[in-house]
């Protein structure tokens, strides 16, 4: 186990495994994609109050979550990498920003978008839209971070404490959001979460969350591989890798 | 191993901050107007009707308060950064938390307790009922040292790089949200006559929070940013 | 093709339903493509070097 974990974390090893890895992923999610899609815009039945707005849940709801798990495995691996020096985990950490910071945009945009014929208008301050507008600055602050260094190294370092700090902030943010919310907003339904969801709107959005994982996983091997090469470029394993790749 | 004392390395590097802060008055006294100024700002800009200027009040003078720290922040590591004595007293055997927290409590008592003194008369301007005013010196109380504290880490995240003042801004302020939601509403609670312990119990829990888990994070991040 | 209008209509939602999944589609594909050009460009770009490299010390 240990021995494989170590193997696994070698930069040489790695960039090797992801490259084989990537098509199989990026299949894995094509498939599912279709498949949620299929289900959730075409089989699923209208809602009987929403009408077809709420087919927007699809892509709101898998994104929302994203955006928070992402965090998590960015403040994770960002941790292993300051603790225990593991370049891979910097690099993990790193490539996962751009793509959470993504995932919160959607979440923020297709909730405007459903906002919009639910609510009368683009934006209302609810404490989840809230909450994840907060989360987006955070991930603004961490992508910053890491882009301002000289050394991208110490920049990663810093990111992950940030990160870190951000992880525990995060319920903080959110208990107050929702208090301040409740506060001001008094006995405003929330009209996102929908009253009784039924299996044939439940199945396809738990496969879009899958496949939004697996999109995940696809798309961090990805942009993982392009910083390992940015960031290794001296090193001899690269030029091996290269050889193979003519 | 010589006998090694950390009151007495805290009280020093405090002593030291002090005295360097009073030899520098104008970056002291600088965000103390800029306070001024920005709630000035906002009947002009508004209105000058007290009904309109009371809802507002507390908002104002907290977003202000946010501000004018962020703007006192970077001088905390900044100049000791640049000229070495930053890494010396890393170096040194008195542990980086102690150098945190003497540092964040220096910067608090030049910029912090400042704005508390002066926040009655800001109170005043903007129509804040009198029976409010203790509660907006309490969540200055509670809250700015939270400032302080939370904006450390920034600070000792972004002291290496050459343009860290905007990037400050862009770390540090989402972290001192909630601080600004339950401080506003402490006082604009106790403005309406409402009971507002529960608001100040939360501020303290941020206030014992962040004293014991931030000077471990901008310890850290200090140590990362002097390589 | 009735059927087909009535889903491309989205019970007159079709605006707010086909943007979100088109920004969402912009978003996502913008994740893929980027990293695929950028390792691109750095392979290309490490690979002449290579080549220079080995070319200079026979």
């Amino acid at each position: 186990m240990w021995y494989w974990l170590h193997r696994f974390s070698s930069p040489a090893y790695f960039y090797r495994f992801a490259g084989k890895a990537i098509p199989w992923l990026a299949a894995i999610t094509g498939l599912l994609l279709l498949a949620g899609l299929y289900g959730g815009l075409v089989l699923a039945p209208a809602d009987y109050q929403q009408g077809d707005s709420y087919r927007i849940i699809f892509i709101h709801v898998p994104s929302a979550w994203m955006s928070l798990f992402i965090y998590m495995v960015m403040a994770t691996a960002g941790g292993i990498g300051l603790i225990w020096h593991i370049k891979l985990a910097e690099v993990i950490a790193a490539s996962s920003a751009p793509i959470g910071a993504s995932f919160t945009f959607i979440a923020l945009a297709t909730g405007s978008l459903w906002g919009k014929p639910m609510w009368g208008t683009w934006w209302v301050w609810d404490a989840r839209l809230t909450s994840e507008l907060i989360l987006l600055f955070l991930y603004f602050g961490v992508i910053a971070l890491q882009s301002a260094g000289e050394d991208k190294r110490t920049a990663s370092r810093a990111s992950a404490i940030l990160a870190l700090v951000g992880v525990i902030n995060i319920p903080i943010i959110h208990f107050s959001v929702e208090w301040w919310n409740t506060l001001h907003q008094g006995a405003t339904v929330s009209k996102m979460d929908a009253p009784s969801i039924h299996t044939s709107m439940l199945v396809p959005l738990l496969i879009m969350a899958v496949a939004c994982k697996f999109y995940y996983a696809t798309s961090l091997l990805m942009r993982a591989r392009a910083e390992l090469l940015d960031r290794e470029h001296n090193s001899h394993w690269i030029r091996d890798a290269l050889k193979n790749h003519e | 191993m010589r006998y090694f004392s950390l009151s007495k390395a805290f009280m020093a590097i405090l002593s030291r901050d002090l005295l360097l802060a009073l030899r520098r008055r104008s970056e002291v006294v600088n965000p103390l107007l800029f306070f001024v100024i920005v709630v000035t700002l906002f009947p002009l800009a508004i209105s000058p009707s007290q009904a309109v200027l009371q809802t507002l009040a507390p908002g104002i003078i907290w977003v202000a308060a946010l501000l004018s720290t962020l703007l006192s922040l970077e001088r905390m590591f900044r100049s000791d950064f640049e000229d070495g004595s930053l890494e010396q007293l890393l170096l040194s055997p008195c542990p980086p938390t102690v150098v945190v927290l003497a540092k964040v409590l220096a910067h608090w008592l030049v910029s912090g307790l400042p704005l508390l003194l002066i926040a009655p008369l800001l109170g005043v301007f903007l129509a804040l009922p009198t029976a409010a005013i203790p509660t907006l010196l309490f969540t200055l109380a509670l809250g700015t040292p939270v400032l302080s504290l939370v904006g450390a880490i920034g600070v000792a995240l972004t002291v290496g790089l050459r343009r860290g003042g905007a990037l400050l801004s862009l770390l540090v302020l989402p972290l001192y949200l909630p601080v600004l939601i339950f401080a506003a509403n402490a006082v604009a609670a106790s403005a309406d006559g409402l009971a507002v312990t529960g608001q100040l119990y939360f501020l303290g829990g941020l206030l014992l929070l962040s004293c014991s888990l931030a000077p471990l994070a901008a310890a850290a991040a200090l140590k990362i940013s002097i390589h | 093709m009735n059927n087909l209008a009535e889903f491309f209509h989205m019970g007159g939602y079709a605006l707010y339903v086909w943007s979100a999944y088109g920004l969402a589609t912009v978003v996502l594909g913008y994740n893929i493509l980027a990293p695929l050009w950028r390792l691109r460009g750095l392979q290309r770009r490490l690979a002449l070097r290579h080549a220079k490299n080995n070319g200079a010390t026979p």
